[in-house]
């Protein structure tokens, strides 16, 4: 099917990525192909199939209810671009 | 034995020279350091190396009877290695240091392993075929520095191949073990999905994504797959299986295997050279007491589209956290644009991720999308289903299935990397392994008029990678290409 | 124009398990931030979920306690959306096959009980806590990994009234499984309503608005109450219901539309990769549905039917699970077989006191022996019903049993006939003036002399035997 600049531009934004205008461009277009190719799927008679979500024949893996250790507020921290006492800090949410 | 080559030789061969206390693990190092040094700038298997100076032997948790006792394995850069650096070769990661360890490396430490503090280069989060995806540059091919050593684990397979490792463990989604294992001459293995944990592997796509060795031949990984293989409690779809000892079925000779080989792989696309490698291989194979037969998988063509709807689908939901919040690269704000929180989501990942990961993002995020769900993920399972049964089919009466990995051997650097597409057709042979969740492995079966490896794939119904290994070492054992290497 | 009100709400609970749901951190309410969090609920790259066993116990529990139907076969799925309070920017959640579904509460409408239907019960993760400032928002990861229970109602409730009665009985039925702290202030039980009007006898709905931010379930009836007469003024007035989410402002008592422009929030349900399907066959329902004790409204008509008492006071004593044994034991080591004297005790003073104390009756401890004991004395007139409540307060605050109280505090009633006689001629000698009020008919007069006689004896005269020796006095 035919993906146009406005839906990549959609779910460029959906994806929360900025895409420069002559990235969208270029990968409009190669979307564009992916998907055309992606199409042949269609052709396949899957009336009756039921999904595969999980290949492995696993069901109801559980845990105890007993505490582990956690990490430190130091350690959970450390990677973080901006930090303010033991708090991650971003941007304000605009509502 | 010249300690100065010591980075030549397999783990088995060290093991048994360390166990004689013939050398010392400090020798291993020095001559890997030496190694790495010589050829890195060449082959550019590792990555952040600007701070490189010789290979700390690290202390290990060992237990009494380590298997891997002070041989160094080299990490590829998305399994999470505590206090080292693990950035999946973004920029979107850049910096990271995981607080833990991936499973996989706390069981090679406890089996006595030195985990190498230098990663192995990849495409960035392994969303590639030829390692060029990288943000520190691609990898180039100990067999000739112009071509690709494949991907996404080019850099642990180069390293092994070019001796700058003794062992490496990589990450197979599509291929990504096996199809540079063929490139680079080395052996690959993709365990059965659930045989491995994934705790501390960075994900791509979750339901495929398994950690498999590289190694110089097949003993060595069935030695490493001893050591990393086996339930973990961290990882719900990892299975409650006893995991045997792989080395004792190394030597079982393969009189009355019998091998399906499937038509659809040797169409168009394959390389006339590469088929006939891959033909004498089937039968040396034969030679060696197996019978084969031709056997349809029907559902092959659909392989390809079905695998980039479902692995970009949930690397979209995966990467999704690589927002700039809690750890990694976070865009600098740009006035006069408003400082908020949305801005600061879509410049990061605007200007974190590669063009391919970003271009697989959207893609995964459309198929999930309201109006496109049905008719491509939704779908895209179905058809799983069918592949999967194909191969349920087939193994009712075959042990395995051999194929060539790759259409074709390692090609240029720069050949298709414009061509999303063709690159990702390039991973035709591999993927469907991964859709079925069976084992797969890739040894090397000869070389090009132009000397380039070319890789024969075997694979088997779940849970039995002895047969793969079995009939991998009985191949191996009676050819030569094991024990040649690349002249760098 | 005669509207009638459709509302559906949408209950999110804490459950009281030891540890998140996919996750060994602590569910812990109150410590400093970011110090109960894992790479797993972190979302760190590499993590991965691993089912909580009490969690989905529990879930199953409230399902089967709301009546739904379990289902045998359910499964996780990922629901994606970017917000700072999201690590993974994803939540594990449940889909098209939740955990269960079809359910009912029957809750007081009026005098007559009312079915609410549940459409769904199912299990997933909670979010962190965000603290926003000037220009910064902070992120404590605590909270994050919480299992939660969602619970939401179909649109069958139709007065603010009634979700007030919905969410209480919720609760209700939530404690006496012991699931959940339920408390609305830690944020343990959270609760958004759909609310929409139509015409009278109009069989499809009108626009629904989404009513967020109603931290009470006072909050909750008064926000509905603004959002119905809202509505009912802008169609009245010929405008239109615009779909939005709207918050209570319950400084101001009004609901707010949110200043952001909300898209349709598109949020790529998949099937959760990490989280193999779940199979919940029938001996694992029966096993869980025999830890299910009797429920609030079981309880309640029992009391009716082996007590005697009247629906309203039966749901008063219910209402908290340990109140309900605390007066159950009440009710059965009272001697008598007509129960309403101790029950209205209950229900009375001891509800006052716990009240005041900001505590449950089963709180005050008070011996259930003793509490019998002094209604006994107020029975057989030992004591006035006064001077009982205030042995009560003693009883509770000393733990002293009634008798020494009295004693003490020298409560003891004067039923003696010659005290009370010498008392009240003291009295009439004493107001002329209201014994002749009293003789030409006012009988107010008679309570005033009454009074007096208490006066005189500091409150300890029995009245019922004052006003009795009164009257024969005064009849000559």
């Amino acid at each position: 099917m035919a993906i146009t600049k406005e839906t990549v531009k959609y779910v460029a934004n959906l994806a929360r990525i900025e895409l420069k205008p002559q990235e969208l461009e270029k990968m409009s277009g190669q979307l564009k192909d992916i998907l055309g190719f992606i199409d042949k799927l269609g052709k396949v008679d899957i009336k009756n199939i039921s999904p595969t979500s999980h290949i492995l024949p696993i069901n109801n893996v559980l845990r105890n209810d007993h505490p582990q250790e956690s990490l430190s507020a130091d350690k959970a921290l450390e990677n973080a671009p901006h930090r303010e006492g033991n708090f991650f800090v971003v941007p304000k949410v605009i509502e | 034995m010249d300690k100065a080559e010591l980075n030549k030789l397999t783990a088995h061969v060290l093991l048994e020279s360390l166990n004689k206390q013939e050398i010392k693990p400090e020798d291993i190092l020095s001559a890997l350091s030496k190694r790495i040094k010589e050829v890195d700038s060449k082959v550019k298997s590792y990555i952040r190396m600007d701070k490189f100076g010789e290979l700390k032997n690290t202390r290990t948790q060992e237990q009494a009877n380590s298997i891997l006792k002070r041989i160094p394995v080299s990490i590829k850069d998305n399994i999470c290695t505590e206090g080292y650096n693990t950035e999946c070769c973004s920029r979107i990661l850049e910096g990271f240091k995981p607080p833990y360890d991936a499973t996989v490396i706390k069981k090679l430490k406890q089996a006595g392993s030195l985990i190498l503090d230098i990663k192995t280069n990849m495409d960035e989060f392994a969303f590639g075929s030829s390692t060029e995806n990288s943000f520190f540059g691609p990898t180039h091919n100990p067999w000739n520095l112009d071509c690709v050593p494949g991907g996404s684990s080019g850099g642990s397979a180069a390293a092994v191949a070019a001796d700058e490792a003794i062992a490496a463990l990589g990450s197979d989604t599509g291929g990504s073990i096996r199809q540079p294992a063929s490139f680079c001459g080395v052996v690959g293995l993709k365990p059965t999905y659930g045989r491995v944990s994934r705790y501390g592997l960075i994900a791509f796509a979750s339901s495929l994504d398994q950690i498999g060795p590289l190694t110089k031949d097949v003993r060595d990984n069935a030695i490493l797959m001893n050591a990393i293989a086996g339930y973990d409690p961290k990882d719900s779809t990892s299975v409650d299986l006893a995991v045997p000892d792989y080395t004792a079925c190394l030597g079982r000779d393969i009189k009355g295997i019998k091998i399906a080989i499937p038509q659809e792989y040797f169409i168009e696309g394959l390389e006339d050279e590469v088929k006939s490698i891959v033909e004498e291989a089937v039968h040396k194979l034969k030679e060696l007491g197996a019978g084969s037969e031709q056997v349809s998988l029907p559902h092959t063509e659909y392989a390809v589209p079905v695998y980039y709807i479902i692995a970009t689908a949930e690397a979209s939901s995966n990467l999704a956290r690589f927002d700039g919040v809690q750890y990694g690269f976070r865009a600098k704000s740009q006035e006069p644009r408003a400082n908020n929180l949305i801005e600061m989501y879509k410049q990061t990942r605007g200007e974190g991720f590669g063009d391919e990961a970003k271009r697989r993002i959207i893609l995964g995020t459309f198929a999930l999308s309201h109006g496109y769900y049905d008719a491509y993920y939704l779908c895209a399972l179905k058809v799983r289903t069918l592949i999967k049964q194909d191969f349920d089919r087939v193994f009712k009466e075959f042990n395995c299935i051999v194929t060539p990995t790759s259409p074709t051997p390692a090609f240029k650097i720069g050949e298709k990397i414009e061509d999303p597409l063709k690159m990702y057709l390039s991973d035709i042979y591999t993927i469907s392994a991964n859709l079925a969740g069976i084992p797969a492995i890739s040894v090397p079966c000869g070389f090009t008029k132009k000397g380039m490896p070319v890789g024969l794939q075997i694979l088997a119904k779940p849970f039995n990678e002895e047969l793969l290994f079995q009939v991998a070492y009985a191949y191996e054992q009676s050819t030569p290409w094991h024990k040649m290497k690349p002249k760098i | 124009m005669e509207y009638e009100t459709v509302i559906g709400l949408e209950v999110h609970v804490h459950l009281k398990t030891k540890t998140k749901a996919f996750c060994g951190c602590s569910t812990e309410f109150g410590n400093e931030a970011n110090s109960q969090v894992c790479p797993v609920c972190l979302g760190f790259p590499g993590s991965l979920p691993v089912l909580n066993k009490v969690a989905l116990d529990y879930a199953i529990k409230v399902a089967l306690a709301l009546n739904c139907t379990v289902q045998e076969y359910t499964k996780f799925d990922r629901k994606n959306y970017f917000y700072p309070d999201l690590p993974k920017n994803y939540q594990i959640s449940q889909y098209d096959l939740p955990l269960s579904k079809d359910g009912f509460l029957d809750i007081y409408s009026g005098e007559q009980n009312k079915r609410i239907g549940i459409r769904r019960v199912h299990l997933e993760e909670d979010a962190g806590k965000l603290i926003h400032k000037e220009d910064v928002s902070l992120v404590d990861f605590n909270r994050t990994g919480i299992p939660l229970l969602e619970i939401v109602s179909q649109p069958d409730i139709n007065s603010p009234q009634e979700a007030y009665e919905y969410l209480t009985t919720l609760k209700s039925i939530l404690e006496y499984l012991e699931v959940s702290d339920c408390d609305m202030e830690k944020g343990s039980l959270r609760c958004d309503a759909n609310v929409s009007i139509r015409k009278k006898g109009q069989v499809e709905l009108g626009t629904k608005t989404e009513l967020k931010n109603m931290n009470s379930f006072k909050a909750a009836k008064d926000a509905l109450a603004f959002e119905i007469e809202r509505q009912t003024e802008l169609l009245g007035g010929g405008g239109s219901i615009i779909q939005e989410t709207r918050l209570w402002n319950v400084k101001e008592l009004k609901t707010y539309a949110m200043r952001t422009k909300e898209e349709a929030m598109d949020y790529r349900y998949f099937p959760e990769p990490d989280l193999p399907p779940f199979i919940i066959n029938p001996e694992k329902i029966t096993e869980i549905q025999k830890t299910i004790p009797e429920l609030p409204r079981e309880k309640m008509l029992r009391f009716v039917r082996d007590y005697g008492l009247s629906e309203q006071d039966a749901k008063i004593l219910v209402f908290s699970k340990r109140d309900a044994g605390y007066s159950e034991e009440c009710l059965e080591a009272y001697p008598q077989k007509f129960k309403k004297p101790i029950a209205n005790w209950l229900i009375g003073p001891l509800l006052q006191e716990a009240n005041s104390r900001n505590c449950n009756i089963a709180d005050l401890k008070v011996p259930i022996q003793a509490l019998v004991e002094l209604i006994n004395f107020v029975e057989r007139d030992a004591i006035s019903n006064l001077a009982a409540k205030t042995v009560l307060q003693e009883m509770i605050d000393t733990g002293k049993p009634a008798s020494n109280i009295i004693a003490e505090k020298n409560l003891a009633q004067i039923s003696d006939a010659n005290i009370l006689n010498t008392q009240a001629e003291e009295v009439i000698k004493e107001n002329p003036k209201s014994v002749q009020d009293y003789r030409s008919g006012k009988g107010n007069a008679l309570m005033f002399l009454v009074g007096q006689v208490m006066k005189k004896t500091q409150g300890k005269a029995n009245p019922k035997v004052v006003q009795e020796i009164l009257k024969k006095l005064l009849k000559n």
